[in-house]
């Protein structure tokens, strides 16, 4: 709608006065549209996933051939790099010891936060706030204060390069982080169920995972993506526990020192494949993320 | 001031639409008159606030012409409509004082400040919101803020309509009643075309002289309340207004009236002579205040079966099986109802036939 | 939520308690433990009070690094906030294949493993094999040396922080943004307002819960950070990106000096424990508030 237009309707509608106003509205009105915005996102985004492009280019090369010359895409592409990881057992089971240790950690934590979270959503008791409080400061700490005693606590107990030893380093952070977003996901749902359940007859235990745990679905989902997540990409605890059976790739990583030097295809070819059970995990839950944000205690 | 007219406005919230399910609002033809007060009424889905962010301008129907005075208005966007629209919940500027929240429309449009400051201060005070002017919105209680997002459209001096959309759902009933008679007074004083939707039709009645009643994106019946309760259009405006709503009994016609289940009921001789050409699924329509109950037989009046009686003080709701048919009858709060069988009669002026759901004039 | 008060709540709580006092308690006891005693060797240990934190509290190298990481966790609040919340107002508002890509598209960097991070940066900043480090290098015709030179060596771990960090904070933007129901954007409309006087009025002020989790949550974390700009730079060049936990574990594991380390430790974690203190406050009050 043309400003001159817009001008003669204001001015038809009652006095100058109005119309004065409606100018500066109808003004402002031809704004510029939506491109711009889209513009910045597609850069941003660009931007995001360049270095890890560029790793990926990497890896689909033969390390004489990075070492070579710059190329902007593999012109040579080679899965060579991939093989080697595949088909080593120096190199695969870094990976099949991450996905175990992060899994058997998940169950854990989610075992042992679901409990716990239902108490903070629907009770108080002695000493409540403090325990929550206590909680988030476990959330914070600094793994590197609890590294050494964790390791000599763990080398007293035999427990030393096992999964358990790292699943049960990693609830320090995950447990508190797994209560905390449960608890969110739980206040949304009315006490009245509960009392309701209770009243036809069923014990808790059942309530639980027959009517509770269904109707916290999407918690649940966001709240193992995130252990999942945070146990994922954990270094410090994950190599100082470990010595070569349960050693996570990211340490098998930091071993591909050769005499000739880091090589940097198999090195980034390592790297990619860290990125894939995430990069799967993300994409499989991203409507409960999507969901959990709007729900849940974000 | 402000003519508002739809010229076979529809809308699809599909991008190719292709049959009438997946039309929000099916094809219509409208006119808002100035300074009516009119209500749009009808259940959840029934199309009721597309109707309204049309002719607002916060959503431009995707078949059809808004004019507004005339001129071709289908593309204008809302602030250059003369045109304020009150929300389901309470939308106010939380960061802003409640002088700041009135003035914001004002200052957006370049107003003098004392002239913005001469209208807030009338509107406040209209509003009796004059001593909390300078406390923070986010503090006022949901009918405050309210009357805050009320006011935002009374302080532009350009506004012609303001459109209300289920404004009342989170007020308390206390409230509720203050606000409506506020409503009414500014309507009176500002003379402005006032459009309200609500699915609550006693809001619907109070409120409006024009009730407007929409059902599945089709506006069913545009009439004054008295008109929708006494000559409903449509079967389901009989059913939604009154409470009971309309008596609805399938039935039959021949030569000497209507017949439900064999026994006949009279109807006036022109109209069972129109009515017997109608084709379609046939039903008797008839308000419980007009049917007549006796305790004991008379001529005219048909036998039922009186299985419950509801006290309402005031008056009392007979509900009572004819034949196979449910019917309710409204009768006075004195009315001796013995239980067992009644006597029912169904005054000819009263009674309708409608032929699918439409009726027959 | 009305609780009711019931200890035998306590029983639900009981495991996720003792899990965590098992990884937590124990291993702080020891802390302690070593901060106030000299331990040459698992037999020869002398109770020497509060001299390790005292030295600690005037060690040099200490305030440098606390120094350094108050620094580095105020630029990266400085940087990711501003830059988070835009991101968010230009991601795609309404459902769909777009949205859903760009979530998965952001949530990207933030599920790759610690070290990983530091990898892909050393890779992409070398001049020799990296796209950003040639750039700089040849192309800018800037020296790029950044293992040797500190204000470099900052500019890169900042440059990778902030590339690793910034979707967290814009994802919990957005998470905010797409909370704010559409009649507040229609009456805006309606008022005539502008883009600016929107985000100003409606935009921020919704957000300010999200904000502040995210606030408070990249600073604590930022306070903790190890490996990324360990695998990056090691510390270095000397000391110039050696922040508190490269710090610490070094004086701990590399130097196996455990009084020294431990006092650090209690330092440390008092510090940490502040700011959590402020966070679970902040939570508090933010939660109470929504619900309001």
């Amino acid at each position: 709608m043309k400003p001159q237009a817009a001008a003669a309707l204001a001015g038809q509608w009652g006095g100058e006065r109005a119309g004065a106003e409606k100018q500066a509205v109808a003004a402002r009105s031809l704004r510029v549209k939506a491109p711009p915005r889209t513009l910045i996102l597609i850069a941003y985004l660009a931007l995001l996933l360049l270095p890890i492009y560029w790793m990926l280019n990497m890896s689909l090369r033969d390390n004489n051939d990075i070492m070579a010359h710059l190329a902007f895409y593999p012109q040579h592409p080679t899965l060579q790099n991939y093989m080697k990881i595949l088909t080593d057992p120096g190199w695969y089971m870094g990976y099949v010891n991450s996905f175990a240790y992060v899994s058997i950690n998940t169950v854990i934590s989610l075992a042992v936060a679901l409990p716990a979270a239902y108490a903070f959503s629907r009770y108080r008791f002695l000493g409540d706030k403090h325990l929550f409080f206590w909680l988030l400061t476990n959330l914070m700490a600094p793994s590197a204060v609890f590294l050494l005693p964790v390791f000599q606590f763990y080398s007293a107990l035999g427990l030393i390069d096992t999964y358990i030893a790292v699943a049960l380093a990693h609830t320090l952070f995950n447990v508190p982080l797994a209560v905390w977003i449960l608890e969110g996901f739980m206040s949304g749902v009315p006490r009245e169920i509960d009392e309701t359940a209770f009243i036809d007859g069923y014990s808790l235990p059942r309530f639980f995972i027959v009517i509770f745990l269904p109707l916290i679905r999407a918690g649940v989902g966001v709240t193992a993506f995130f252990c999942f997540m945070f146990s994922w990409v954990e270094l410090l605890f994950a190599r100082t526990l470990t010595i070569t059976a349960a050693k996570p790739i990211a340490a098998v990583m930091t071993r591909t020192v050769s005499a000739s030097g880091l090589d940097w295809g198999l090195l980034s070819a390592a790297g990619i494949l860290t990125i894939v059970p995430g990069a799967l995990v993300i994409y499989f839950v991203r409507n409960y993320i999507a969901k959990g944000f709007a729900l849940g205690r974000v | 001031m402000a003519q508002i007219e739809f010229k076979g406005v529809a809308h699809s919230y599909r991008r190719s639409p292709a049959t009438p399910e997946d039309y929000a609002l099916q094809p219509m033809d409208m006119t808002w008159k100035d300074g009516g007060a009119y209500a749009l009424l009808g259940p959840s889905g029934s199309g009721k606030t597309t109707l309204l962010n049309i002719t607002s301008g916060l959503l431009f129907p995707s078949e059809g012409q808004v004019l507004i005075n005339g001129s071709d208005a289908t593309r204008l966007p809302t602030a250059q409509r003369n045109i304020a629209q009150v929300f389901q919940f309470p939308v106010i500027y939380d960061t802003m004082t409640v002088f700041d929240n009135f003035a914001f429309p004002l200052r957006n449009r370049k107003v003098k400040e004392p002239e913005v400051r001469r209208r807030v201060v009338q509107v406040a005070e209209m509003l009796g919101l004059a001593d909390v002017l300078n406390k923070r919105a986010s503090g006022l209680a949901a009918d405050a803020k309210q009357k805050i997002s009320l006011g935002r459209g009374l302080v532009r001096s350009d506004v012609a309509a303001i459109l209300f959309d289920e404004p009342l759902t989170v007020i308390d009933p206390h409230s509720k009643w203050s606000l409506r008679r506020k409503l009414k007074q500014i309507h009176q004083e500002f003379r402005l075309t006032l459009i309200y939707v609500t699915h609550d039709q006693a809001e619907a009645l109070t409120f409006a002289t024009q009730v407007v009643v929409l059902h599945e994106g089709r506006a069913v019946q545009v009439g004054s309340p008295t008109d929708l309760f006494e000559r409903p259009t449509h079967t389901f405006v009989g059913h939604f207004i009154g409470s009971p709503g309309m008596n609805i009994i399938p039935c039959e016609i021949d030569g000497s009236g209507a017949r439900v289940d064999g026994r006949l009921i009279a109807l006036d001789r022109d109209y069972a002579k129109r009515a017997i050409r109608a084709n379609g699924k046939l039903e008797l329509g008839i308000r419980p205040e007009f049917v007549r109950y006796r305790a004991d037989a008379a001529d005219g009046y048909l036998p039922a079966e009186i299985t419950q009686v509801e006290d309402l003080g005031n008056y009392k709701i007979l509900s009572a099986r004819l034949g196979e048919h449910l019917v309710k009858a409204k009768v006075g709060e004195d009315t001796r109802v013995a239980g067992g069988v009644g006597w029912l009669s169904f005054p000819s002026e009263w009674t309708r036939v409608y032929a699918d759901g439409v009726v027959l004039q | 939520m009305r609780k009711t008060l019931d200890n035998r709540a306590w029983f639900l709580v009981l495991p996720m308690a003792l899990l965590v006092a098992f990884n937590a308690l124990i291993p702080l006891m020891t802390v302690v433990n070593y901060s106030v005693q000299d331990v040459f060797d698992a037999t020869h240990r002398t109770f020497v009070g509060a001299d390790w934190f005292r030295e600690m509290l005037h060690s040099d190298r200490l305030q440098a690094a606390l120094f350094r990481q108050f620094v580095f966790s105020g630029l990266v609040l400085l940087i990711e906030i501003p830059l988070g919340v835009a991101i968010a107002l230009v991601m795609p508002r309404k459902g769909g294949w777009a949205t859903s890509l760009t979530l998965v598209l952001m949530a990207l960097p933030l599920l790759i493993p610690w070290n990983v991070i530091g990898t892909i940066w050393v890779i992409f900043l070398r001049p020799d094999i990296g796209l950003l480090g040639h750039f700089i290098d040849h192309t800018l015709g800037i020296h790029f040396d950044y293992p040797t030179v500190p204000i470099e060596a900052w500019v890169s771990v900042m440059l990778m922080e902030v590339w690793h960090w910034t979707p967290l904070v814009a994802l919990l933007a957005y998470a905010g943004l797409r909370a704010i129901p559409d009649a507040y954007y229609q009456a805006a409309r309606i008022d005539g307002a502008s883009a600016w006087a929107v985000f100003r009025y409606i935009q921020l002020p919704k957000m300010r819960g999200v904000l502040t989790i995210a606030i408070l949550l990249r600073f604590v974390f930022s306070f903790l950070i190890y490996s990324e700009p360990f695998v990056l730079t090691g510390g270095g060049p000397g000391d110039a990106t050696t922040f508190l936990s490269i710090y610490l574990v070094k004086i701990a594991v590399g130097e196996f000096d455990v009084g020294r380390a431990g006092a650090f430790s209690i330092i440390y974690f008092l510090i940490v424990l502040a700011f959590s203190y402020v966070f679970y406050q902040v939570l508090q009050r933010v939660g109470a508030g929504e619900k309001a």
